[in-house]
Formats: C-alpha cells, structure tokens, sequence
C-alpha cells in the first residue's frame, strides 16, 4: 500500500476534539528540496493517523500542525502522542504537518494556524488522541500476529508485550500491520495521575540542531539555480513609486533583472549580495501624495483629543458618572502613550518558490497560517490552490509577525515570483530594514486612566479610554483594543472602559501578547498608583481587591513569596511588582530595579509565577517565561517606532530598535503553579506583567511614574 | 581572487570583491549555519571564527581575508566547542535557533580566550549577539556550565 493508496481509503472523524485520523499524508510534502530539519524518523515511516507515523526504525514522527518558531510545539506535541502511545521519549520526532485548514485546522481557530499561545491548549486532547488511536492500532497488530487477546497487551516505553506468551516487540515491527488496522472510534485517554511524560522536563527535539547549525530555516534553502530577491520599498507608510532609474543598478555584478511591483521595486540577483547592491543602486521618485505625513508626536495629540468624545463601550457596570460626583473623593488621572513597535524577529520574512515539473509550485516559508499564504499565492501565481504546497518551515522568531489575516507578506514574495516568471527557483527576503521599516506594528495607543478614591481608602471608580488602531479592523469595538481591561480582574465597584479607533495608513498586528501589550501596563501601573495613594501595599493592596480563590492571588502570593516581598531590598534598589492574565495562562513578577549608571533602570531579578494549568513541559514553560521577560522588558526599556517630521520612519536597524542585550537581562526565577486545569498557553503571558513591575519600582525609585514609552527614550529626549 | 582556508578547506573566490564573508560562506559555498540578522554588526548571528578571533561576517569584505583561515559553526572543534555545544544542549538553549550559531561563536572564543569567565568577562564577549527570544539567560548559565566542565 503506497501513502496514496491510503489517502483514500479511510476518512474517519472523531466527534468531540475533532481529530480527523486515517487521513495519510500525501507523500508530495517530501518531495521537491530541502526539507527543514530535524527530520524525522529515517526509516519507512507508516501513517497511523494525520499526526504520527511510525518507522520500521521504531521512530515515532509527529507532525505538528503548528510551527516551530522557539514556543516548543515540535517538544510539546510529541510529548502528548508520545504519552498516549506510551512511547520512549528518545524514538520521538517531530516535523511540520503539510499545509491543510481542515485536517490540520487549529481547533480554536477553525483553520490552520498558530497564535494566542494555543497550541498546547487546541493539541491537548486531539494529540493524546492521535497517540492513544496509534497505539490501539500497534496492539490490534500485535494480537494479530501473536494470536493473543488485545487486551493482555501492554505497552510501556516503546514496547509492545504479553507477559502470557513471553512476546515483545518494539513498535517498527508492526508499524506496517499498524497502519491498516481500523482506528478506534474513541480511544481512551489516560488519567492525568497515569501520565509518565506529561510534566516532566524532557529534553527539546530540536535542540540538537539548533546547537550544532545544521537546523534549516527557509533561508538555508538553497537550491540549483537559485535567484535571490530584495524590493526597495518606501520610507514613508502609503507611498507608491513614482518613477525609478535601474541604469546603475542593472550594472552591478550579478543582477539579472529589476521589475516594478505594486510593493516597490523588486530587484533579482545570481546571489543576495548582487541583489542587494544592485537595490542600493536604485533611485526611486516616491509618490507621497496619498502617505501618511504626520509624526508620531502629531498623532499622539490627536489620539488624545479623543478622550473627550464618545467612546465604543466595552465594560460599564455600576455608575461610573455617579461615582466620581461623590463627595470628599480624592481622583487620580494618568495618561499614557505607547509607542508602535516592531517584531523583530531573528530571521526577516523570507521565502522561496521552487516549480515542479508539472507547473505547480512549492513554497518554503514559516508559514504561520499557511492556508492563507497557500490562497494567495495561488491567486497571484495563477494556480489552482492545489498546485501550490506550502511547506513550514522552522522560522527563527515571530511574535506575531508571521501570521497575518490575507498574507500582505505571501502577497509581495509571490509578487516578485511571479513578475520575472521562468522556471528558476527564487527566494525573497527582506533586509533588517524591511522588517523594522515594513509596519505591520504593534500599533500606537493612548490611555487615559480617571480613578476614584472615597473618604475611606476604597478605590470606588475605575474609567479608562483607549484610543489606537483596531487590530482586526473593527469599525466597531475591537476586542483586542481593550481585553485586559474591560475584564479588570479587580472588584471595583464602578467600572467603565471605552475604546476608539483610530484608522491610519500603517498597518497594525499583533505583537506577543496583543491587547495586554499595553492594557497589562496601563491597568497595572494605575492599579498601583492608586494603592499607593490609599497607603495600601502593592501585594496586600492586590489582593484585598481580588477574589483570594482566584488563579490572579494564586500567581501573586506566589511571586510574593518567591520574592520574599515583604524584605527590604538592597540599598538604591526597590520592587515593582504585576499581575495579568492572557491566553488563559495567569503570571505574576516581581521586579528589584535600581537606577543603573547611565541613569537608566537596571533589572537585577525577576521572580514570575505562572499557572497555565497543567505543565506539559515544565522547562518549556520556564523558558517561555525568562524569554517572554526578556522580550517585553527590552521593549519597555528601549523600543519604538516613531516617524518623524513629514512621517519618515526614524528607526531601520537594531542601532536605533534596541534589543535587549545581555547584560540587560536580569536573573530569572520561575515557578509553576501545580494545577489539574487544562493547559493553556505559555508563549505570549510572559511578556505583559514584566513592563509594569519595572515601572512601578521605577516609580518607587524616582517618584515619577512612566507616561510615555519606551522609558530610556524618555530620559533621552 | 581571494584564497582562504574555510573550516581547513583552501577556498578562492573570484566575484564581486565587496562581497561580505557571510554571503560568500552562504551562497557560494552553501554552509548555512552562518545566519544573516542585521547586515550592519548589530547582532551577532553572523559570527565567525577569522583567524581564530570571533568576526561580523556580514560587514567584512571577502577581499580584505585574503590568506585568512575562517572557521563556521559547521567546523568548529576541540575542548572549548565540545563543552558549550554540550552546555547549550544540556540547558536546552534554543528557543527559535536563528541567532545560537552566531552564540556559540562568540561563547567559544570567549572560553578559548578565558577558560573560566566572570559575568562581566561573558557580558564583554557576547553583547554583540542578540537573541530576540532572549535565552540569554540559560546562555550565561551555559557559558558557566561549559567551563566548569572543562575545569574537571
């Protein structure tokens, strides 16, 4: 039976977690070039299901439906298949799944695709289900050939045995027999207290390469008679060429071509260093008469005007109105500004086009929701979408970038592919400048925060307003404007949150974490502010206003104690501390502060407690949480993405888009809370309570609280 | 032409000689380990070994190497790459990977040059590596670790 064969012959859904299972892989994913690494197993690999095959090596090889960008769904995966199939954990492998909305839909999304911190959450049933489904289908075979009953068949570490007969075999042996056994209806999955895998720190199944250089990201992909491509594209969001000269660029050793596309000016080298001299050469006329002109100080005084015009309403309970009209009330206001900010991920957009025999097309990129990439290119390739197979890639980084809703992306690469035609391979990338230049931005946003304090101490009314770019492209209330603070976990009696959009020629994503970006500064610094006023501790102060059965106090009793919060701190050092939920996962941190010699703050340590219910890979966790800190603290400290006067992007490269460093990094402590809940995400809730912890014991430091970010630019300008 | 000794191999290279090493290592001679980031000396994911010191493969002409001896992550060897590629391994570094190479570059020419290095040695070696997903962390962890284990 060849995979073809199989494809066809058994399409079984199961209800509930959707798993879709006897659905081969067409072997076509295989073909064509590079393939990313690590591979998987090496030997004749068997379907079970759409998600595990096993070797006559006695590999296990998980396809991951999502991509593997740093989170850990390659480790995290596996580990749940390998569970239910009772699998050693050293015959694990894991590969990118082919492209499919459907078989490989994320099942919180209803199509392909990876974000809001979901795979573990949307996989955790589906692939228990995928390895309990592979290893009834192991023991059918085994009873089979054996002649025993299914039942006194057990499986333990990758080996299948009867104690009656004496018989045991590892899983290769059967992986043939296996793979065309009938798939139970409903395989059962074991109790969370039988787990031998889940919860334990095994080791990634990508770092080895990842250590050695052998991992293969799209821009490793270097088949014969590759032609490399860069595009010029505007200084200014909104601006078109006008007219360009390619004289110059055409003389520059190695250029093969230059053609216009609707993006800017696409130009084609024997290698990357011809096409990026040959685009240094290039001297474009900008149309800017449809751009945006103002600078970000320009938009920052019209987001604010906002705040005195009626709002979209996300949260209204008790009456706000009512509430600040109350005597002998003290108020406290604070606006602030956040900045656009780039992704930066390690590895610029890129991609690579390779034509088959047969005219169709295979695309190597880190597709994060390759469905789309696969739609549009198709579209602009002039191709049935069965004709162009997205292959995913390891990516090196997203943050959000890589997913993106009609692929403006795929859209240029495809672009380039298509304009110069033929049947030469050709990979586009972007330059760091591309990427810290090409918006696609966390957006701008201004809060404005009113808060009520009666004559008791109590905070009686909380109103905040938010004005930036929806996200989604709402006319109307955007979600993700807002979540973090219209569902305000503290119980404040009076509570209005209001959002307006702002529309703007410069494309707005989201970045790690999405709305709480700015909503875990915002309601985290004011929530602060206020205890503070009411003389309450910052800890204490939390947990009088949130229910004490919450995961919210869990995590921050918890980082209290870690922190052991109730200690004086070392001379000129002092403690902020937040708490905030995203993506379901709860975090809390500490941060201990100083003001460092350049005048700056200087994070010495961060305690972070998280509860994402169950741990599937504790150390995977830990080091989502110590990059998560990283990340959003070097955001917090150093970045923005500002345009100047005439609306010129001022930033292009990690000179003026700082990054965090390492020795900016603080010590990380990270502890998870032990809990039976169902997993939930760990690759974004890191980042929002760190910005909001180092503001606060800045606060504490300076006595100035931060208005405007990022807070180094600040003290600069 | 240019004539250089890449992981012990000699190599010459006769195009265009404002070529930068990192595309000359990646494009003419397919060793991909080597990763672009930043095309100015910002981040580090370039870094190789010229003449046994780290280097920015992306800012150096392949025409001023000429006689170099260049060593990528592909060739790197003896005690100090043995004992970081085992630390990052033991810690599982990683998190995305793009920028470990240009890691471990620096990291083994910081220990070939101080087998036991303070925090503030590692800081001065390995501030010129970004690592967008911030491991830097169990990166000085590893460092540590790594000579450590070449003290035993």
């Amino acid at each position: 039976m060849t995979l073809h064969d199989f494809t066809a012959t058994r399409r079984t859904f199961l209800a509930g977690a959707g798993l879709v299972i006897g659905v081969a892989i067409a072997p076509r994913f295989l073909s064509a070039a590079p393939t990313g690494v690590p591979a998987g197993g090496a030997g004749d690999l068997k379907p079970m299901n759409a998600f595990v095959k096993i070797g006559t090596d006695d590999t296990v090889t998980v396809l991951s439906k999502h991509i593997e960008f740093g989170q850990g769904p390659f480790t995290g995966l596996a580990t749940l298949v390998a569970e239910e199939l009772d699998a050693e954990w050293s015959q694990m492998r894991a590969v990118h799944s082919p492209t499919d909305n459907k078989i490989y839909a994320n099942l919180a999304f209803g199509l392909q695709g990876t974000g809001g911190s979901s795979s573990i959450a949307n996989a955790y049933e589906q692939m228990r289900k995928a390895g309990a489904t592979a290893r009834a289908m192991l023991v059918a075979a085994a009873a089979a050939e054996w002649k025993v009953p299914a039942a006194e068949i057990t499986v333990e570490k990758g080996r299948i045995k009867h104690a009656a007969s004496g018989k045991e075999s590892g899983f290769g042996a059967f992986a043939d027999k296996a793979a065309s056994q009938t798939p139970p209806a409903d395989p059962k999955l074991k109790d969370p207290k039988d787990f031998v895998l889940i919860g334990r720190d095994l080791p990634k199944l990508d770092t080895r390469e990842k250590t050695n250089g052998t991992a293969i990201f799209t821009l490793d992909i270097m088949p014969d008679r590759l032609l490399t491509a860069v595009v010029a594209h505007p200084k200014h969001f909104g601006a078109v060429v006008k007219s360009f000269d390619d004289t110059d660029a055409r003389k520059v050793m190695g250029v093969v071509d230059v053609k216009k596309i609707a993006q800017g000016i696409a130009v084609y080298g024997e290698n990357t260093f011809a096409a990026l001299k040959g685009r240094d050469a290039l001297r474009i006329e900008w149309d800017l008469s449809k751009a945006e002109t103002r600078s970000s100080a320009e938009l920052a005084a019209e987001y604010v005007r906002h705040f005195d015009e009626p709002g979209l309403e996300a949260t209204n309970t008790g009456d706000v109105a009512a509430a600040f009209r109350q005597q002998g009330l003290q108020t406290v206001e604070a606006q602030i500004v956040f900045p656009f900010l780039a992704h930066a991920p390690m590895e610029p957009l890129d991609a690579v086009f390779i034509k088959a025999a047969d005219g169709s097309v295979d695309i190597y990129n880190g597709a994060q929701f390759p469905g789309f990439d696969q739609q549009v290119a198709a579209k602009i390739l002039a191709l049935d979408e069965t004709k162009v197979r997205v292959n995913t890639q390891l990516a090196g980084g997203s943050f959000g970038r890589k997913a993106q809703f009609g692929s403006p992306y795929m859209q240029e690469a495809a672009s380039v592919y298509a304009a110069i035609g033929g049947d030469r391979p050709l990979k586009h990338m972007w330059t760091r400048e591309d990427d810290i230049q090409g918006g696609f931005y966390r957006p701008m946003y201004a809060h404005k925060m009113r808060g009520a304090i009666d004559a008791d101490g109590r905070i009686t009314a909380w109103e905040q307003i938010i004005v930036g770019q929806s996200i989604m492209a709402k006319a109307d209330l955007d979600s993700t404007s807002v979540e973090g603070a219209s569902n305000l976990p503290y119980r404040i009696p009076n509570l209005k949150v209001t959002s307006h959009n702002v529309t703007l020629p410069i494309p707005p994503l989201w970045w790690r974490s999405v709305g709480h970006t700015h909503t875990g500064f915002a309601v985290e610094t004011f929530v602060d502010e206020l205890l503070t006023r009411v003389g309450r501790d910052p800890v204490d102060g939390r947990l009088a206003l949130l229910d004490p059965a919450s995961r919210h106090a869990g995590v921050l009793r918890k980082a209290a104690e870690m922190s052991d919060w109730g200690a004086t701190p070392a001379e000129g050092r002092a403690r902020g501390v937040a708490v905030v939920e995203s993506f379901g996962s709860f975090v809390a941190q500490v941060a201990e502060v100083s003001v460092g010699p350049d005048g700056a703050p200087r994070v010495h340590k961060v305690w972070c407690a998280v509860d994402c219910g169950v741990a599937v890979n504790p150390n995977i966790i830990k080091a989502q949480m110590e990059g998560g800190i990283g990340y959003g603290l070097g955001a917090v400290l150093f970045d923005a993405v500002t345009l100047g006067k005439g609306g010129r992007i001022m930033q292009s490269n990690f000179h003026d888009y700082r990054s965090i460093r390492i020795n900016e990094m603080p010590d990380v402590a990270v502890e998870i809370i032990r809990s039976t809940e169902k997993p939930t995400g760990v690759g974004e809730p890191g980042v929002p309570p760190i910005g909001p912890a180092v503001a606060n014991a800045w606060r504490k430091l300076t006595n100035a609280p931060v208005r405007q970010l990022p807070i180094v630019s600040i003290m600069s300008s | 032409m240019v004539t250089f000794t890449l992981n012990g191999k000699e190599r010459t290279f006769d195009g265009d000689p404002d070529t930068p090493l990192l595309w000359v290592i990646r494009d003419f001679e397919k060793l991909t380990g080597t990763k672009y980031g930043c095309g100015v000396a910002q981040c580090g994911a370039c870094t190789v070994h010229l003449d046994g010191m780290p280097r920015r493969s992306c800012i150096t002409p392949i025409a001023t190497i000429d006689g170099s001896d260049v060593v990528t992550i592909e060739g790197i060897s003896g005690k100090e790459a043995e004992a970081v590629q085992t630390a990052w391994t033991g810690l599982d570094v990683p998190q995305c990977g793009y920028c470990q190479s240009g890691q471990i570059m620096s990291a083994v020419a910081l220990l070939q040059m101080v087998p036991n290095p303070t925090d503030d040695e590692i800081d001065g070696a390995m501030t010129g590596n970004l690592c967008r997903c911030a491991t830097y962390h169990r990166i000085r962890a590893a460092i540590h670790n790594a000579a450590n284990s070449m003290e035993g």
